[in-house]
């Protein structure tokens, strides 16, 4: 009985042959990120070693990745003291994949790891985020863990009692029509098999227009297979995979590129052709209440935000310039722009789009989570509604429970800043 | 038996739990404050401790869903509630078992406010409606962790296997 990819990269990394969904592992942890929420690791890490006579060690600093992002630069004393207390314990324990508050390697977790080089295929991720998923964009099996479970892993080097989750297979056919994408694509997979679709389970990505699909795209459908539930999105890893890690993140050592075999087992198959795909837009207060973007056009909109873990790379700035280049943001519409990463943001100052940007009245911010999650900036007033293409639209999530969240691709994000109205994108704003 | 204190539905998120705005609290003793804090009624009884510990909370399916924060589960145990759900996304269902946050999965689980349930080894029984709910095992992976209290004392127990460095 053949392997999926992730059950490969479990077998390897707990040192046996063969594994299958439903067995109880203590794979070693390749890498281990956190970001502000180390605060809360430290606190249970120093629990573990309290009253042991023993010296708290981080199993391998090497391996321990800490990336600020979700308060950047911070909002209060608080966020701030925390992040101090994180910085000395960064420094007392050497751990080297520190990346403060910074306009040059500075960022969002999920971009920073896959630009750095921090992520290869076959490797065992965790980190203390929900959208540490997006890393199976790399072909990494890659999941979210708690702050206690991060703790436990910087003391043993393992993650403990892990049950081999059964792979949903996706199979994504055809080309995407003009101005719709992977966002769109994910939005449309949630939708379909629900926000608990995929829960305890792995969604491994396939198919020629995944194959076609930029690394940024991939780690855009990564990273919302945690919507769906999923332990982790993955593919595949191949030449694109290979090219990325070589010339975007510099990485030179030989790459494992794990594939599942001819005879792997998956508990379902899905399959998708994007050539007729509308874009799509998820509604409140839940991720998968998709609808096509015909359904909610004209839907008045107070703030529109680009950016995020999600869809805050190069190709995302640069479709808002486009559609933004010599338009205006409507009034009393306001946009907020934010890239993934200082790298990305440097980029998009070269080639003007943060020019096209400003100029069409957008606010333009620094790398971070922004208001995302609404803990930061960016908060919403009462029964307002955002258009945001973020991952998330629960109620309160961006900071006001009375406000409407909704979520969908750049493109149509732009078009709509232009808008004040949700609108599409293909009809020219 | 225990006293259902909240119900609520389907798709109850972290950020409703506990919102991403008091993320910046970390500490377990001091999460329980702001539990479903966007409900003032709810969350003011908690506060003002009228609402036992050992009471039940019930809800629907995919409980706990979206973000990985602690908070969301230090904040029920700080208050020793109880968690009865139609089904619970994957990590707050571990950070619970990690926490020690008592969580029962029965996928048929119907009650309302002040219904009286008796949670038993296989089955839920409401004792005010009279219906019986099936219990769904945790995972299988996690029992060592709940027996042995946490794992915060698991680690510390499987560290110490380990010769000192």
């Amino acid at each position: 009985m053949g392997m999926t990819v992730v059950e490969k990269i479990l077998a390897r990394a707990s040192g046996q042959a063969v594994v299958k969904a439903g067995d109880v592992l203590e794979p070693k942890v390749d890498l281990a990120m956190s970001h502000e929420n180390a605060a809360l690791v430290v606190n249970q890490f120093l629990e573990i070693f309290k009253d042991t006579g023993r010296e708290a060690r981080v199993w391998d600093p090497s391996r321990v990745a800490i990336i600020f992002d979700h308060r950047v630069p911070a909002e209060s004393p608080k966020t701030a003291t925390n992040q101090k207390k994180v910085r000395e314990f960064v420094a007392r324990h050497m751990i080297s994949k520190f990346h403060d508050i910074r306009g040059d390697l500075g960022g969002i977790c999920h971009q920073i790891l896959p630009e750095s080089g921090y992520v290869r295929p076959g490797a065992v991720v965790v980190g203390t985020d929900s959208h540490t998923t997006s890393h199976g964009a790399l072909g990494a099996f890659s999941f979210g863990i708690g702050a206690t479970e991060m703790a436990s892993v910087w003391t043993l080097g393992y993650a403990v009692n892990i049950e081999v989750p059964a792979t949903i297979k996706v199979v994504v056919h055809g080309a995407f029509p003009q101005l719709v994408g992977p966002k769109d694509l994910i939005l449309h997979l949630i939708g379909r098999i629900s926000s608990q679709g995929a829960n305890f389970r792995v969604i491994e990505f396939h198919g020629e227009t995944i194959r076609a699909m930029s690394t940024s795209g991939r780690l855009v459908i990564c990273n919302m297979s945690v919507e769906a539930g999923a332990t982790s999105g993955i593919v595949p890893a191949d030449q694109e995979t290979v090219t990325y890690l070589r010339e975007e993140s510099g990485v030179t050592d030989p790459l494992d590129l794990v594939q599942p075999d001819e005879d792997a087992v998956y508990v379902q198959t899905v399959t998708i052709d994007v050539s007729k795909l509308e874009p799509q837009i998820a509604c409140p207060h839940s991720v998968d209440n998709v609808k096509p973007l015909g359904a909610v056009v004209g839907i008045k909109v107070h703030q529109v935000v680009i950016g995020s873990c999600t869809n805050g790379r190069l190709d995302d700035i640069e479709v808002a310039a486009s559609l933004l280049r010599g338009k205006k943001v409507a009034r009393n519409t306001r946009m907020l722009v934010f890239p993934a990463s200082g790298r990305i943001y440097q980029r998009a100052l070269e080639r003007g789009y943060i020019a096209d940007i400003m100029r069409a009245g957008a606010v333009v911010m620094n790398p971070g989570c922004g208001p995302c999650l609404g803990v930061h900036e960016g908060a919403l007033g009462d029964g307002e509604v955002a258009l945001s293409t973020t991952n998330r639209n629960f109620k309160g999530r961006m900071g006001n429970p009375t406000a409407d969240v909704y979520l969908c691709s750049p493109a149509v994000a732009a078009a709509s800043a232009v808008a004040g109205m949700i609108a599409d994108p293909r009809k020219g704003a | 038996m225990a006293q259902v204190v909240f119900v609520v539905g389907d798709d109850i998120s972290t950020d409703v739990i506990y919102p991403g705005r008091y993320m910046a609290t970390v500490l377990p003793t001091e999460t329980p404050q702001f539990a479903f804090i966007d409900d003032a009624e709810f969350n003011g009884r908690l506060r003002n401790r009228q609402v036992s510990p050992g009471s039940i909370i019930v809800a629907g399916s995919n409980f706990g869903c979206g973000s990985s924060r602690e908070q969301a589960v230090s904040t029920l145990k700080g208050h020793e509630l109880i968690i009865v759900a139609r089904s619970v996304a994957r990590i707050f269902m571990q950070n619970a078992i990690n926490l020690g946050l008592r969580l029962v999965v029965a996928p048929g689980i119907t009650a309302a406010v002040g219904d009286d349930l008796v949670i038993e080894s296989d089955r839920v029984l409401n004792n005010t409606s009279g219906a019986m709910f099936p219990i769904e095992a945790l995972p299988r992976a996690r029992q060592a962790i709940v027996d042995s209290g946490g794992l915060i004392a698991y680690t510390r127990k499987r560290m110490l296997e380990h010769p000192a460095l």
